[in-house]
């Protein structure tokens, strides 16, 4: 039903066949483009209109040029947010990522026991949604009542606090870690189920062990999935807000309103209607993980898909 | 096929012995995965008294759990069913509309040349890394000229765009549905839509499978959104109507309902796990898909 | 600089995507109509609204009361012509975020809408609430107390009817006090006193809970005498170091930052519990908590009691502590008849009956001064006349008192601000100070004058 390739697909097909096909692909890819700007473009021009304007709650609307951007930019909440959201995806993408591609292994390796069975389980929690997944790690972080709190009570001692500064944004990459492994650990493993079995007999008939086989060509093979998943994570964890926004009520004072960029940017909209200036916001963001993705996308695929 | 003893676990690389340190690494994994789970199929069994006075990992006194399931489908003239409704329409609707819209651009990203191709996917992601939450506004004020906010299609257009899934397609059309079958049917006279329909979907199905199944759980999970766009409750989806339902504790007046807001949670997770269930087979039939060949 | 009307400019936006999207059916769906007129229909006489509930029609009507069904279907009962569409909108913020985006979008309001108190100037001054007065509403306000009205008016425009208040008392758990040897505090000294025994007593057992809350901060200066927050038009004047306010920051201080509070959120499940096992003593709070108490934790049965709030000098004097009414939005199409509707909800005897019953605190004089009312002895009290504590306590609301015009946003940065003095235990002052300076930058760069 499908082919395995080994080197790269057939080549493009070249000279009058280039011009026979060309505007047909829009007819393919047209709906998409369409809903993708009535959802996505237009508002987003929306929004970068709306950045270079004011509007106030006495005096109405003007026009004020770059002067949002400038505020941004210098303001501290804005950056205190940026650096938690970077710290929080240079520690937790890896190792969400490595898990996940652990997971993908060794489901992937033939040398597990009820793989199936492990699948599954391990998918399970993205299927969760963000509110439900939440209130059950509240219940485990809860102080008070909680699993930590029984555990706490057991050593005798305040060994677990999720909900002190210092350990918050821990407490939050344990939620979205245990909430994406899954997710990413089925893109490796359908990554992997591509690499024919000859490859295997070739590399085992050359004598390579377990581990040589794994490091060799299980990993190159899914190197185009881990590009993807780890542009796909940069993305969400510079847009985190469901977890911190959902567990606020719990610790009001440890989550600020601005304890990342996306509830900044919401909570300058929905509380303080600063329509104007939330947009700014999003749009510096926006402009920061584009550039980082694209990099992280250069650097990571040794060839462009065509 | 077997080879010389020369190191343990070295036999038939395709039906390796199998490991037990393996084992007992995953089964502690798996038990990090089910705690969380493993708790909310305790507390739907619990009265909301039960619920504050007893351990969380297992059972209270009483076992009130079809009077949790009883409750939850009828409170409120039944709301609850009526949410559930409203989630399998947007699921219905959205994914597979997702699923349609993302398989027919990724196809034709991978198999056409056509002008502007490059720019496509470059826009999608770039739009994407805009943190959607301030896009929310501007979105609900057009959708709110447009006369569609407080509808269903404020939740369903939204979640027609998958760029997640429109990357795959694309990559795995590029694998597996050669040209030269597309060249033969064209020279048969088949128009592209009609090639598309018949021929190439089924080359694309496990790749169609694996976005229904982001889809669908994206969909069903949808939550962000459809609150800022619906303000009757008759039109909320599982996940709104649960943060309703866990908000309706707090303030003045409040009727905590604990014991419901679990029991409804755990309901929202279950048709998932089926649809997982039911698509996974797929799966074992050659899944060729995500992977850039060098 | 010219530039479109926010209208306009909303529908060229509409007319590029429209286009964009043209093969896509938008079934069902209706051009969203232009902002509903505040329609000046009345002449100061309430035959206006007698008519048009007469006449009939129908209203949207956004709450989220439990009472709210029942009190909408004795209406319809009684106005055959009329049909009410209820809508659990959210409660409080989510349901003030929504009516601020239809508000901004011209469409999608309802025509009476459930707002808390310290919300009311910030929706009045954008215009979004119906000035009632034009239907006579002023005639009614003998039969609110001076705090409620006071909250729904702004000199001689009448924004909203009060439909339940929130005058503050001690709520106290009997058991955990008797236990301890303490007695019930009737000043502030002595509660700290009475914080410490129990705290002693049993190191899991706290006297309240606070872990920084706005509406319970800006109560608690209320009943300090302070009044930081003064306006006047656009002129604003915020002083949270006012001599009220520090009254009140110095015996709050002490109270936190010696860990006698416990760290636990209010309305989460494990506050439910700690009120129901007596971990959580007293409940400094407004009126309406009775009914919460009563759903929210059954294991107190019988432990909790009332008492008068405790004072500074002894004297009494409360505060306002949440509680709110209903409005008439600006978008309504029907204005006269959801004033028809708002004057039977909060102020037909019928209404308040049914309010009442599902332990809402009645805001009208003549309930809190009722036999009946003040006879009420709830088993979970113990039997004890509770109301007449409560009623005493809306009696002696200190008068003076207003909110930011915009509060809402104000009490959403609460915890940014006052709230790290409660996470590090160091001064309020401090905290107090740092949330008036990010007020009046706000202020300000809304356009209003602050402390200028």
């Amino acid at each position: 039903m499908t082919t395995h390739t080994i080197s790269t697909a057939p080549p493009p097909s070249r000279g009058r066949r280039r011009e026979k096909l060309d505007w047909k692909g829009w007819a393919f890819v047209g709906p998409f483009m369409v809903v993708f700007a009535l959802v996505f473009l237009t508002p987003l021009a929306y929004a970068l209109y709306l950045s270079f304007f004011q509007e106030k709650l006495i005096g109405g609307t003007s026009f004020v040029g770059l002067d949002n951007y400038v505020r941004a930019l210098t303001d501290p909440q804005f950056w205190e947010s940026f650096g938690r959201v970077l710290l929080f995806l240079v520690v937790q993408v890896p190792i969400m990522l490595a898990l996940a591609l652990a997971a993908a292994l060794a489901l992937d390796s033939a040398r597990l026991r009820g793989a199936s069975f492990f699948r599954i389980l391990i998918f399970l929690p993205y299927a969760v949604p963000a509110v439900v997944a939440v209130l059950m790690w509240g219940y485990i972080y809860g102080d008070q009542f909680g699993l930590t709190s029984n555990i706490n009570d057991l050593l005798g001692v305040d060994a677990i606090t999720p909900f002190a500064k210092e350990w918050m944004l821990v407490s939050i990459g344990n939620i979205v870690t245990w909430e994406f492994v899954g997710y990413n650990m089925l893109i490796f493993y359908s990554s992997l189920k591509t690499i024919p079995s000859e490859m295997y007999e070739a590399a085992a008939l050359d004598g390579a062990g377990a581990w040589r086989t794994i490091f060799s060509i299980k990993v190159p093979s899914v190197r185009g999935a881990l590009v993807i998943a780890t542009i796909f994570s940069i993305i969400g964890s510079f847009q985190l807000f469901n977890e911190p926004n959902i567990l606020r009520p719990l610790a009001p004072n440890v989550i600020t309103t601005f304890y990342t960029p996306n509830m900044y940017a919401y909570n300058l909209s929905f509380a303080g209607q600063q329509f104007n200036y939330a947009a700014t916001i999003a749009i510096i963001m926006g402009v920061i993980t584009a550039v980082i993705a694209y990099v992280v996308q250069l650097r990571g695929s040794a060839s462009e898909v065509r | 096929m077997a080879l010389p003893l020369a190191r343990s676990g070295r036999r038939d690389p395709l039906n390796p012995r199998k490991s037990t340190t393996l084992l007992i690494v995953m089964i502690v994994y798996a038990l990090y995965t089910l705690i969380p789970l493993v708790w909310l199929l305790f507390s739907s069994t619990k009265t909301q008294a039960g619920l504050f006075s007893s351990f969380g990992l297992w059972f209270a006194d009483d076992v009130a759990f079809i009077d949790n399931l009883v409750a939850t489908f009828s409170y409120r003239d039944g709301i609850f069913l009526r949410w559930l409704g409203n989630t399998l329409l947007y699921v219905v609707v959205g994914a597979g509309g997702a699923t349609l819209l993302a398989t027919m651009a990724g196809y034709g990203l991978a198999k056409f040349r056509f002008p502007g191709r490059r720019a496509v996917f470059a826009i999608v992601l770039g739009a994407v890394a805009v943190p959607g939450t301030a896009l929310a506004v501007p979105t609900f004020l057009l959708f709110s000229e447009l006369g569609l906010t407080n509808t269903p299609w404020a939740v369903i257009i939204p979640s027609l765009i998958s760029p997640f899934g429109l990357y795959l397609i694309w990559v795995f059309a590029s694998e597996s549905v050669p040209t030269e079958l597309l060249e033969a049917a064209r020279l048969d006279g088949a128009g592209e839509l009609r090639t598309f329909f018949t021929v190439s979907i089924r080359l694309l199905a496990p790749g169609i499978v694996t976005v229904a199944l982001f889809t669908v759980v994206a969909t069903w999970n949808n939550y962000f959104l459809p609150l800022i766009m619906l303000s009757d409750p008759d039109w909320y989806p599982l996940t709104v109507g649960l943060n309703q339902w866990s908000a309706q504790a707090i303030g003045a007046g409040s009727q905590p309902i604990y014991n419901l807001v679990i029991m409804g949670s755990l309901l929202t997770i279950i048709p998932i796990v089926i649809a997982f269930l039911l698509l996974q087979r797929f799966w074992q039939s050659g899944l060729t898909a995500g992977s850039v060949k060098q | 600089m010219k530039h479109l009307p926010p209208r306009a400019r909303r529908r060229a936006l509409a007319a590029f995507a429209a286009g964009a999207v043209a093969a896509i059916t938008l079934a069902g769906c209706s051009a969203g109509d232009t902002a509903g007129g505040g329609a000046v229909g009345g002449d100061g006489s309430f035959d206006a609204v007698e008519a048009a509930l007469e006449k009939g029609g129908e209203i949207t009507y956004w709450s989220w009361t439990p009472s709210a069904e029942a009190q909408v279907a004795a209406f319809e009962k009684e106005y055959p012509n009329v049909t009410v569409n209820l809508v659990n909108a959210g409660t409080n913020n989510e349901e003030y975020t929504k009516l601020q985006n239809a508000i901004k979008a011209g469409s999608g309001a309802p025509d009476v809408v459930q707002i808390e108190y310290y919300a009311f100037p910030q929706f009045a001054l954008t215009d979004a609430f119906v000035d009632l007065s034009q239907y006579g509403f002023a005639d009614f306000e003998d039969d609110y107390t001076a705090s409620t009205w006071n909250s729904v008016t702004d000199g001689d425009a009448v924004y909203g009817l009060p439909q339940d208040s929130g005058p503050m008392a001690l709520f106290y758990n009997k058991a955990v006090f008797d236990a301890a040897g303490v007695a019930v505090p009737t000043t502030w000294d002595e509660y700290y006193e009475a914080a410490k025994a129990i705290h002693a007593a049993n190191p899991n057992a706290y006297i309240t809970n606070d872990t920084g809350d706005a509406g319970f901060a800006t109560s608690m200066i209320w009943q300090a005498g302070g009044q930081p927050f003064q306006t006047d038009g656009t002129d604003v004047t915020i002083d949270l170091q006012d001599a009220g306010t520090k009254t009140w920051t110095e015996n709050w201080n002490r109270l936190v930052s010696e860990g006698l509070v416990s760290p636990t959120s209010s309305w989460s499940d494990e506050w439910f519990r700690g009120l129901g096992d007596g971990s959580i003593a007293t409940l400094v709070i407004g009126a309406w908590m009775p009914g919460n108490l009563m759903s929210g934790a059954p294991d107190g049965a019988g432990d909790w009691r009332v008492a008068p709030m405790p004072t500074y000098d002894g004297t009494p004097a409360s505060a306002e502590n949440g509680g709110g009414g209903q409005a008439v939005t600006t978008q309504s199409k029907n204005p006269a008849l959801a004033a028809g509707f708002l004057w039977w909800l909060n102020n037909s005897e019928e209404s308040i009956s049914i309010f009442l019953e599902s332990g809402g605190f009645p805001s009208t004089t003549a309930e809190l001064s009722s036999e009946e009312f003040l006879s009420e002895a709830p088993e979970y009290f113990g039997g004890q006349k509770i109301n007449e504590v409560l009623a005493d306590a809306a009696n002696n609301v200190v008068t003076g008192w207003s909110y930011l015009p915009y509060q809402v946003y104000a009490n959403s940065i609460f915890g940014d601000t006052v709230g790290q003095a409660y996470q590090n235990r160091t001064d309020l002052n401090d905290g107090l100070t740092d949330w008036q300076d990010a007020l009046v930058e706000y202020g300000n760069a809304q356009g209003f004058t602050v402390n200028k």
